[in-house]
C-alpha cells in the first residue's frame, strides 16, 4: 500500500531521514498508514498484543536482574523479589498475569482473523507469521513457567519435555539433549532461563515481519471486501491511534484487576511449593492457555486396527503429533478454505461452524483441566476429532457448497444496491 | 451480527474462566470437604490485615506451630509490618539462637538473632523433620496460605476440623480430619482451648486461635498485600479517568468520519 510520503519540516530531521529513512518507515507504519475506515473493536487486539509483548519484555528484564537460575536458589530468589525488591511484587504480578493477558489478547486476535477471513488471499504470509508468533509465545510461556521452580514448574517441565521421547528411535536422545542430563535439573533450568530471555526478542523480530506483511497488503476489514478507493480508508493516526488508546485503557483496567486484586487466580497453588523431584502433585495441569492443546495431547488413543492388538502408532506419539498438528493445521487453512468471500458475515454456514469451533475449544479447555479419568477422555477425543474435522473436512466442503450473501460494492457503500 | 459476535465471545470467555476456576478447585481438593468460608478482613478491594489478630496469630505461631513448622522466608525485621516497634522486633529476634560463622578461627558459633535474620527452622533438614514426626514432613509455613487451594479458608478449616473418625474408618496412627485430602493427617490437633494466653485478654478458643494464626500466615505469605490493594485502587481510579478521556477523544476524532456516512 502506498503511504503518504514523510516530509519533515525540520531541516535536522530531514537531514537525518535522508540518510537513514527510519523515521519515514515509522511514519508510514504508525501515522500515514491507510487503514479501512470500518474496522471494529476486534481490530484493537493487534496493537494490544504488541503492547502486551512490550510489557512482558520490560518487566522481564527487570525481574531477570533479581532472579537466580539455580535449582537451589530459584524459588527463594522469586520470594526475594516478592518480599524485598522494591515493587518486586508488582513487577512479578504484572509479568505472571501479563502472560495470561498476552494469550487472551492473541487468542482473540486469532479468532477475529478466523471469523473475518483475514487468513485468506492475499494475506496468507501475514497469517502464517502469526502462527509462528503463537508457537514462539507458547515455547516462551512454557519455559517461563518453569523458572520459579515450584512443583508445577518442575512437573510441567518433566511432562512436556518427556513428550519428545515419543519420537521413534531418537526420542530418548532428544530428551537427554533438552534436559542437559538425565532428568529435569539444574542444566535444564539454566537453558530454559537463557531461552526464555532470548525468545521474546525473536518474537519481536517476527512481529516486525508480521507488521511488514500487513502493510504490504493492508488490513482486512469486517466486510472482507477490498479497499477500492481513498474514500474507504482513513490514516492510522489520529483515527486508529485514538481508537487503540481507548482499547488500551480498557485492557489495562482488566489487566490491573488481576495484577492488584487477584494475582494468583490464573496460577496454580502448587507452584508456591518448592520443586520436589520425590513428590508428584496429584494432578499436573498446565496454565489455562495450554489446556485445549493438553486435552488434545491426552485424548488420542493408540491408533491401530480396532478389536485387535495391532497398533500402528502408540497413543503417546499420536497425541504429540495431534497436539502439534492442531496448531500447524492453521498454516494450511488459507488453502483449505476455497471461498472467495472472506467475512463470515456473508457466509451463513461458516458463521455457524465458527461458533461451534469456539464451543469445541471451550470444551477442550475444560477437559484439559480435568484428570484423565471417567468420561473426560471420551469427551476430549470427540472434541479433538471435531477440531480437526472443522479444518480438514467441514471448511473445505462448506467453502465449496456455501451460498454466500451478496457482498457490498465497497467499504464506503456498505448497503447492497 | 456484530452484537452476537461480541456477546457470545464474551460469555464464552467468562464461562471458560468460570469453569476453569471450578476445575482447579475440584481437582485439587480430592475427596476433602469444601472448606468453611470465613469473612477475612484482608479480602476485597480495600482489605487490610487486623493488626491485633496478626500479633495474636504470631503468638500462636511462636508458641504452638513453630515447634515443628518453619517460617524460613520471613525476616524478623518485617514484623514491624504487623505493628511491632523496632525495639520489640530486636527483643523478639534475640529470643532465637542463630548459627553463624565461620569466625576468624574457622569455627561456627551461636549468637542471638538479629532483625535482619529470618526465622530459624525447627529442624536442620527435611530428613531430620521426618525422623522426628513419624515420617511426615511438617511443611514450611511461609507460603502455606498461597500453596493450597482456597488457602486461608482451607487452613482455618483444617485447624478447626479435627473430630473423631466415623465408625469403621481406620485412621491407624494418624488423625481424622475431613478437610484433609484422604481424611487422614499425620499432624495431631495442634490447638486446644487456651493453648496460648493472649495478652489482650481475647478468649483463646480454637476458632479464635485458628483465625488469628491464619491472619498472621496470610501476611507471612504476602507481606505486601495491603500495599497491593492500596496501589491497586489508585491505579484503577487513574485508569478509569484515563479511559474516559480516551473515550471522548476517540469520539471527537471519529465524529467527522462517522458523520460522512
Amino acid at each position: 500500500m502506498a503511504s503518504a510520503a514523510f516530509e519533515p519540516k525540520n531541516s535536522a530531521v530531514k537531514w537525518f531521514n535522508d540518510r537513514l529513512p527510519i523515521l519515514g518507515l515509522l511514519h508510514g507504519t504508525f501515522v500515514s498508514y491507510p487503514a479501512p475506515k470500518n474496522l471494529n473493536y476486534w481490530w484493537n487486539f493487534g496493537s494490544l498484543a504488541g503492547i502486551a509483548l512490550m510489557v512482558q519484555i520490560i518487566t522481564g528484564i527487570v525481574l531477570a536482574m533479581h532472579y537466580t537460575p539455580h535449582t537451589a536458589m530459584a524459588f527463594n530468589s522469586v520470594e526475594h523479589i516478592m518480599r524485598d525488591v522494591n515493587y518486586g511484587w508488582l513487577l512479578r504480578s504484572i509479568h505472571a498475569n501479563g502472560a495470561s493477558m498476552f494469550f487472551i489478547v492473541v487468542y482473540t486476535h486469532i479468532f477475529r482473523g478466523l471469523y473475518y477471513g483475514s487468513y485468506k488471499a492475499p494475506r496468507e504470509m501475514l497469517w502464517i507469521l502469526g502462527v509462528v508468533i503463537m508457537l514462539l509465545m507458547m515455547a516462551t510461556a512454557f519455559m517461563g513457567y518453569v523458572l520459579p521452580w515450584g512443583q508445577m514448574s518442575f512437573w510441567g517441565a518433566t511432562v512436556i519435555t518427556n513428550l519428545f521421547s515419543a519420537i521413534p528411535l531418537v526420542g530418548d536422545s532428544i530428551v537427554t539433549f533438552l534436559w542437559g542430563g538425565f532428568s529435569v535439573d539444574n542444566p535444564t533450568l539454566n537453558r530454559f532461563f537463557s531461552l526464555h530471555y532470548l525468545l521474546p526478542f525473536v518474537i519481536v523480530g517476527v512481529v516486525i515481519l508480521h507488521i511488514w506483511a500487513l502493510h504490504i497488503q493492508g488490513s482486512n476489514n469486517p466486510l472482507g471486501v477490498d479497499v477500492k478507493s481513498k474514500q474507504d480508508t482513513v490514516t492510522f493516526h489520529p483515527y486508529y491511534t485514538a481508537k487503540d488508546l481507548l482499547g488500551l485503557g480498557v485492557f489495562f483496567l482488566v489487566f490491573s484487576y488481576f495484577v492488584f486484586f487477584n494475582p494468583d487466580m490464573l496460577g496454580h497453588p502448587d507452584n508456591y511449593i518448592p520443586a520436589n523431584p520425590m513428590v508428584t502433585p496429584p494432578h499436573i495441569v498446565p496454565e489455562w492457555y495450554f489446556l485445549p492443546f493438553y486435552a488434545i495431547l491426552r485424548s488420542v488413543p493408540d491408533i491401530g486396527i480396532p478389536f485387535t492388538d495391532i497398533v500402528f502408532v502408540k497413543a503417546k506419539l499420536a497425541g504429540v503429533i495431534a497436539m502439534f498438528a492442531s496448531i500447524l493445521v492453521l498454516v494450511v487453512l488459507p488453502w483449505l478454505d476455497k471461498s472467495s468471500v472472506r467475512s463470515a458475515k456473508f457466509r451463513p454456514l461458516t458463521n455457524g461452524f465458527f461458533w461451534i469451533l469456539l464451543a469445541d475449544l471451550v470444551v477442550l479447555t475444560i477437559v484439559g483441566g480435568k484428570p484423565a479419568e471417567g468420561i473426560w477422555p471420551v469427551i476430549g477425543l470427540i472434541g479433538t476429532v471435531y477440531y480437526f474435522a472443522h479444518f480438514l473436512v467441514i471448511t473445505p466442503i462448506v467453502s465449496r457448497i456455501e451460498k454466500t450473501k451478496p457482498l457490498p460494492e465497497s467499504i464506503s457503500s456498505p448497503v447492497v444496491k | 451480527m456484530k452484537m452476537t459476535f461480541k456477546t457470545t465471545l464474551v460469555s464464552a470467555l467468562i464461562a471458560t474462566a468460570g469453569v476453569m476456576g471450578f476445575t482447579s478447585v475440584a481437582s485439587a481438593a480430592g475427596n476433602a470437604e469444601h472448606p468453611k468460608q470465613v469473612n477475612w478482613s484482608f479480602k476485597g478491594f480495600t482489605g487490610t490485615f487486623d493488626r491485633a489478630a496478626q500479633q495474636r496469630g504470631f503468638q500462636v505461631y511462636k508458641e504452638v506451630c513453630s515447634a515443628c513448622h518453619g517460617l524460613s522466608q520471613v525476616a524478623f525485621r518485617t514484623l514491624t509490618d504487623i505493628g511491632f516497634s523496632e525495639e520489640q522486633v530486636k527483643v523478639i529476634a534475640a529470643e532465637y539462637t542463630m548459627e553463624d560463622g565461620p569466625n576468624d578461627d574457622g569455627d561456627m558459633f551461636e549468637r542471638p538473632g538479629a532483625p535482619s535474620d529470618k526465622f530459624p527452622s525447627p529442624f536442620p533438614n527435611e530428613n531430620a523433620a521426618k525422623a522426628s514426626n513419624g515420617g511426615a514432613f511438617p511443611p514450611d509455613l511461609s507460603l502455606i496460605t498461597k500453596a493450597r487451594v482456597d488457602g486461608n479458608n482451607y487452613l482455618y478449616s483444617l485447624l478447626t476440623g479435627y473430630e473423631d473418625a466415623p465408625e469403621g474408618f481406620d485412621v491407624g496412627s494418624l488423625n481424622y480430619n475431613k478437610y484433609f485430602a484422604g481424611h487422614k493427617i499425620a499432624m495431631a490437633a495442634p490447638l486446644y482451648e487456651d493453648s496460648v494466653e493472649y495478652a489482650d485478654g481475647t478468649p483463646a478458643t480454637v476458632e479464635q486461635m485458628a483465625h488469628d494464626v491464619v491472619t498472621f500466615l496470610a501476611w507471612a505469605a504476602e507481606p505486601h498485600l495491603e500495599e497491593r490493594h492500596n496501589l491497586g485502587v489508585r491505579v484503577m481510579i487513574f485508569l478509569l479517568f484515563l479511559t474516559v478521556i480516551f473515550f471522548f477523544s476517540n469520539r471527537a476524532v471519529w465524529r467527522e468520519v462517522k458523520g460522512k456516512k
